[in-house]
């Protein structure tokens, strides 16, 4: 173990959504689930989840509906080409009103 | 009880990194290396040493798997020379910014183009920015004794250690040293321990994209941006000496050898000028320093052990009454001047009093070095009325060209 006198300050943060700072901001497209085809919410069962499981920023809830935190979601789209049932399409971000919800 | 052998540079530092319990060691053969991690491998087949060996196509890969290892909880080795120590160049950069304790043997080589397996400096030298901590040996026992105090050094301040030994003077020439017991060096080393080792119960994400700025993480604590953890490696590295030192009293109580973690001095309690150089260049200069005293010239030699982080103000210290002082090095900064002699000129100009200064390149590629010449240079730079215009003092002299 270090020296006590040595902090030895490192880029090591437990892993978890704002890991990277507030990157909600470099976001370019949004992911928008629909529930009507998204299979855990459709089916009310904690299956898939495979969005959950690829996000690279922990921002996807493993809940029976999915949410995406979108104070640091950067829109990379990686759940959106992972969702077998294509129920994640990927919006451009100039469609929502400014800090407007979900809804083009 | 020691262990008193002859044997080559390179067995000799094999030994102590088995004696120091390295667990991991990956690297590729290059001259005048290959003896060293030859020597391993095959104390590790034999069953007489017991680590992991991991033979990769390249020196990047050498350093990322002894990153990789050391990330996992375990002591890593690795060693090579010139261009396979300019290969590791990014990734010795990032085992200094993520802090990892290891340490490697540099066997000091003339970089190409053109090719050289000769000795000199250059491979060491150029990467003196990266973050890592470089010591100099000069016989054998230091080889020994400093690869057995980095480990600790490494692992106590968190920052990559590179020990330097001349090839061929040091590497293939035979010496008598002695090897500490393996249990004595046990109590000396404690076993190795990495802040941030990987653990899946606990997981962290580790030098990913760290923007500029200062953010606080998802537990709400404020963590450093790019710049911040940069400072406080530079600072560490600066308080990095004084672990070096108490390191060294602690190894000399234990087993005898130190008392000269910064600078060893031949000669230097009454020296009106003192000479400057790494590895056995410095031990050349005692043979000349002799014929010096002989005629009546206070002479000394400071033979440099630890170049960074760079011993300011010990050197200044001691430097600052000398009438001369005359720096050999074997490398440089292209297109300026020794790079030694910049740090210790940049060292004693706060001082009024400073000595008159002068630089010398010597030995690059394998050139022979002759103390004849040494005692020239020396004998010149000593002579009253020698006093160099400023102009002069930043130009080196080069000493053995054959142009």
């Amino acid at each position: 173990m270090p020296d006590p006198r040595f902090k030895v300050l490192t880029s090591a943060s437990t892993s978890g959504p704002g890991d990277a700072g507030r990157t909600g901001s470099w976001r370019v497209e949004r992911p928008i689930i629909d529930y009507s085809r998204c299979t855990p919410a459709r089916t009310g069962k904690p299956s898939c989840h495979l969005c959950w499981l690829y996000c690279p920023d922990n921002v996807v809830s493993k809940s029976i509906e999915p949410t995406i935190d979108l104070e640091y979601c950067k829109g990379c789209g990686i759940c959106a080409e992972e969702c077998p049932v294509n129920a994640i399409a990927m919006v451009a971000e100039e469609e929502f009103p400014a800090g407007g919800k979900n809804e083009p | 009880m020691n262990h008193k052998m002859i044997e080559s540079g390179n067995v000799a530092a094999a030994l102590a990194v088995r004696l120091a319990g390295a667990e991991v060691i990956a690297a590729y053969p290059i001259t005048p290396q290959t003896p060293l991690t030859e020597k391993l491998s095959q104390m590790i087949t034999r069953g007489e040493m017991d680590a992991e060996y991991v033979a990769v196509e390249s020196e990047h890969s050498a350093l990322a798997v002894c990153i990789g290892a050391a990330s996992a909880g375990s002591r890593s080795f690795t060693a090579t020379s010139s261009n396979g120590l300019l290969y590791m160049s990014e990734q010795l950069h990032w085992a200094a910014g993520a802090r990892l304790p290891m340490v490697m043997c540099v066997v000091n080589r003339g970089v190409g183009a053109p090719w050289s397996v000769w000795n000199d400096h250059q491979d060491a030298i150029s990467q003196r920015d990266a973050g890592w901590i470089q010591v100099f040996a000069k016989d054998h026992q230091e080889i020994v004794d400093m690869t057995l105090k980095a480990f600790r050094l490494a692992e106590l301040t968190h920052i990559p250690v590179m020990v330097n030994y001349d090839g061929y003077y040091l590497s293939h020439t035979y010496m008598p040293f002695e090897l500490p017991d393996a249990a004595d060096v046990k109590a000396f080393l404690p076993p190795y321990e990495y802040l941030h080792t990987l653990d899946p119960e606990r997981p962290e994400s580790l030098n990913t994209v760290t923007l500029p700025d200062a953010r606080h993480d998802v537990n709400g604590v404020k963590r450093g941006g790019y710049m911040d953890i940069r400072h406080n490696l530079h600072e560490e590295m600066r308080l990095a000496m004084e672990v070096w030192e108490e390191i060294d009293a602690d190894f000399q109580r234990r087993f005898g050898r130190g008392g000269a973690p910064i600078f060893d001095l031949y000669q230097c309690d009454d020296a009106e000028f003192v000479v400057v150089a790494m590895g056995t260049l410095a031990n050349q200069f005692r043979d000349v320093v002799d014929r010096l005293r002989h005629e009546g010239i206070k002479a000394g030699v400071l033979s440099l052990q630890m170049y960074r982080p760079f011993p300011s103000s010990h050197i200044a210290n001691l430097l600052q009454s000398a009438k001369g002082v005359m720096v050999f090095e074997k490398g440089l900064s292209y297109g300026n001047q020794g790079a030694l002699f910049a740090d210790l000129k940049s060292a004693l100009y706060p001082f009024p009093a400073r000595p008159t200064l002068h630089n010398f390149i010597t030995g690059l590629g394998g050139r022979e070095i002759r103390t004849e010449d040494l005692y020239q240079a020396v004998k010149t730079s000593c002579e009253p009325g020698n006093q160099s215009s400023p102009e002069q003092t930043d130009t080196p002299q080069w000493i053995g060209l054959q142009l």
